[in-house]
């Protein structure tokens, strides 16, 4: 879509200088002015993507620079911290990153066939008040702030069943916020799978949920992975939840139902105001090593939607 | 498929079979909408059941008071510091946010050259994939101590204004400093949405005005922004909705203000939003009774970012019934 409106636009550009287009039409005169305002207008454009790219480099540059040594040691992807002390060099961040990797697939688990079945219905078979009404509510729970999302659990899980505070709670307050991401990118690429192959399944005698199944997931498929893994680089840096519902430990902990949990991002939260060095570097550590989680899952999912994308 | 112009035979053994595969998967679609909707509907719920007992022992008036004593008797919680707080950084961090969307929105769908436009797209997007956490890390121990300078002309220049009275915080744990953060946060929403409704201007709307001699910016001007507007006011709405419920970055940029500090208005003072007022407080969530309060906290935000994506789905909701 992007790439046909800029080309289009560009092409309207290279028309645009033309001699003879100024004078007479509904414009005025092209005075000096106008041309002024139009060049300044395209400097100010520019700025401002220039200005926007500024902190991204920034930020990366930071964690890059502050972070980046500790991932290149072998031990931060061998060893958990523990027995380890903010004054001792070393460690490693295994036993985050597993606590960070099991909770993101548990949470896609649970999350991708509601969102996906959920997309189906509004795509295939929503009508009327009932799927505006799914769809309005898609919207509002996009919207929901992971802190609300980690109360809600922390009402049900802790008050409401008594249960302690475990690492499946957080799961489930991650599902909240990442049913709507799944939801959205299945909806586009179920609409983006061309009405013709629906109605030729259908006119061959194939029932409807057969040709959904069998005809329009397999073309949106590609699309639908896509969502997925941006949907798990969402959760998996989400923090509130774990603030409140996933307390962090030093050991390797893989228990969804008891005990605590570690992840990256209450590891960078354990340490962040630390004032000694060891500690301040594997917190840079570990924020470089969840950025750069997410970034693989973020270039996957791209790689992905953009070479398996239907070519209807 | 002439023969789809002919008469249909409907062979009804076939459907009849069938039709028992079909109502089952379209119930377990149905049922998943359905989920979706219980999931949105339990959360104010649970939300409100839990908040309501604590707010029906609260001593002080919640909406207008400043004080917040949890932990004994009498039950004192009032959100006038956090409601001002939260408003105070998340409308900053629009003020910021949605002229460099819109200005990045259009330079992605306009002014790029087709080689860059897609991947310029992809950077800004990149801006969302960074966790809250490391945006926080970020803000405090990098552009924080950069803060100090702006801070300082700001008091110069206007200090008059209440909003821009100098207060005894470091420049890095201002309301500012979130401002400045949640504004890189919120961008690449700002953006995305803006993109997507500048490339869906007519074409032949463009090109009128363009035949009848105006310039690119005059064009956009008259065609691509009266058109987007409604996107563009929608995007910015979602960003709020963002920018109001963002937690981790603001708890760990904002210093905390004493209990019982002085009312400012200030933007170069500390305080707490709804969300990192929870998150601060994730200690105390080991007993529920000590939880009602900052659940009553939570209803609010989420009433908040209800009511502004509401906004935002009808404003959306309105151009489409406009432009089809």
């Amino acid at each position: 879509m992007s790439a046909i409106g800029a080309a289009s636009a560009s092409n309207l550009g290279t028309v645009l200088p033309g001699p003879g287009f100024g004078a007479g039409s509904g414009f005025g005169h092209r005075s000096r002015g106008r041309a002024l305002r139009n060049q300044l207008a395209r400097v100010v454009m520019w700025a401002a993507f220039g200005i926007a790219m500024l902190p991204l480099a920034w930020i990366l540059w930071s964690v890059v620079s502050k972070g980046g040594d500790m991932l290149l040691g072998s031990q931060w992807w061998t060893n958990s911290q523990r027995g380890i002390t903010n004054r001792v060099v070393g460690g490693g961040a295994v036993h985050a990153i597993q606590g960070t990797v099991i909770q993101g697939l548990v949470t896609a688990l649970i999350a991708v066939p509601i969102g996906v079945m959920t997309a189906i219905y509004l795509v295939e078979y929503g009508r009327g008040r009932l799927a505006k009404t799914v769809s309005f509510m898609v919207d509002i729970l996009t919207g929901i702030p992971s802190i609300v999302a980690a109360l809600f659990i922390y009402a049900v899980w802790v008050t409401a069943f008594g249960f302690q505070r475990v690492a499946f709670a957080v799961c489930l307050a991650l599902v909240l916020l990442m049913i709507p991401v799944v939801v959205r990118s299945t909806e586009e690429m179920l609409k983006l799978v061309p009405n013709e192959l629906r109605e030729a399944s259908l006119a061959l005698g194939v029932p409807k949920w057969k040709t959904v199944v069998r005809i329009v997931l397999p073309t949106a498929f590609s699309g639908i992975i896509t969502g997925v893994l941006l949907g798990m680089a969402r959760v998996m840096g989400e923090t509130a939840p774990l603030l409140i519902l996933g307390p962090y430990t030093k050991n390797i902990a893989t228990n969804l139902f008891g005990g605590l949990m570690p992840t990256l991002p209450t590891m960078i939260n354990q340490d962040r105001t630390e004032v000694l060095q060891p500690a301040l570097d594997r917190v840079w550590g570990a924020a470089a090593t969840l950025i750069l989680l997410i970034l693989l899952l973020n270039v996957a999912g791209r790689l992905i939607a953009y070479f398996g994308r239907p070519k209807g | 498929m002439t023969s789809l112009t002919g008469p249909v035979v409907v062979d009804h053994s076939l459907t009849g079979r069938s039709r028992l595969g079909d109502r089952l998967f379209g119930g377990v679609a149905r049922g998943a909408g359905l989920v979706v909707i219980a999931l949105v509907t339990l959360i104010a719920v649970f939300l409100m059941s839990q908040a309501l007992p604590a707010l029906a022992r609260n001593k002080v008036n919640f909406l207008t008071s400043t004080a917040w004593n949890v932990d004994g008797t009498p039950l004192q919680f009032g959100i006038a510091n956090l409601l001002w707080v939260t408003v105070l950084s998340s409308a900053i961090a629009m003020v910021i946010a949605v002229p460099f969307g819109v200005g990045v929105a259009l330079f992605i769908t306009q002014y790029a050259p087709r080689w860059l436009s897609r991947p310029a797209a992809t950077l800004v997007d990149l801006l969302a994939a960074v966790p809250s956490i490391v945006y926080g890390l970020w803000g405090l121990q990098v552009l924080g101590p950069h803060m100090h300078g702006v801070q300082t002309v700001l008091q110069q220049l206007f200090g008059w204004f209440p909003l821009f009275k100098s207060a005894a915080i470091d420049a890095g744990s201002t309301i500012l400093t979130v401002a400045v953060v949640l504004s890189i946060m919120v961008l690449p929403i700002v953006t995305a949405l803006s993109r997507e409704v500048f490339d869906q201007t007519p074409t032949s709307h463009k090109d009128a005005a363009l035949a009848l001699g105006a310039t690119r910016w005059e064009m956009i001007r008259t065609a691509v922004l009266p058109f987007g507007k409604p996107g563009v006011i929608s995007a910015s709405m979602l960003g709020l909705g963002r920018a109001l419920g963002e937690t981790v970055a603001v708890m760990i940029i904002l210093s905390t203000l004493a209990d019982g500090a002085t009312w400012s208005w200030s933007m170069f003072n500390g305080g707490e939003t709804f969300a990192s007022k929870i998150a601060n407080n994730a200690a105390e969530f080991d007993s529920p009774q000590k939880a009602g309060a900052f659940l009553a906290a939570g209803l609010v935000l989420f009433l908040l970012t209800f009511v502004v994506n509401a906004i935002a789905r009808i404003v959306i909701e309105r151009r489409k019934a406009f432009s089809e």
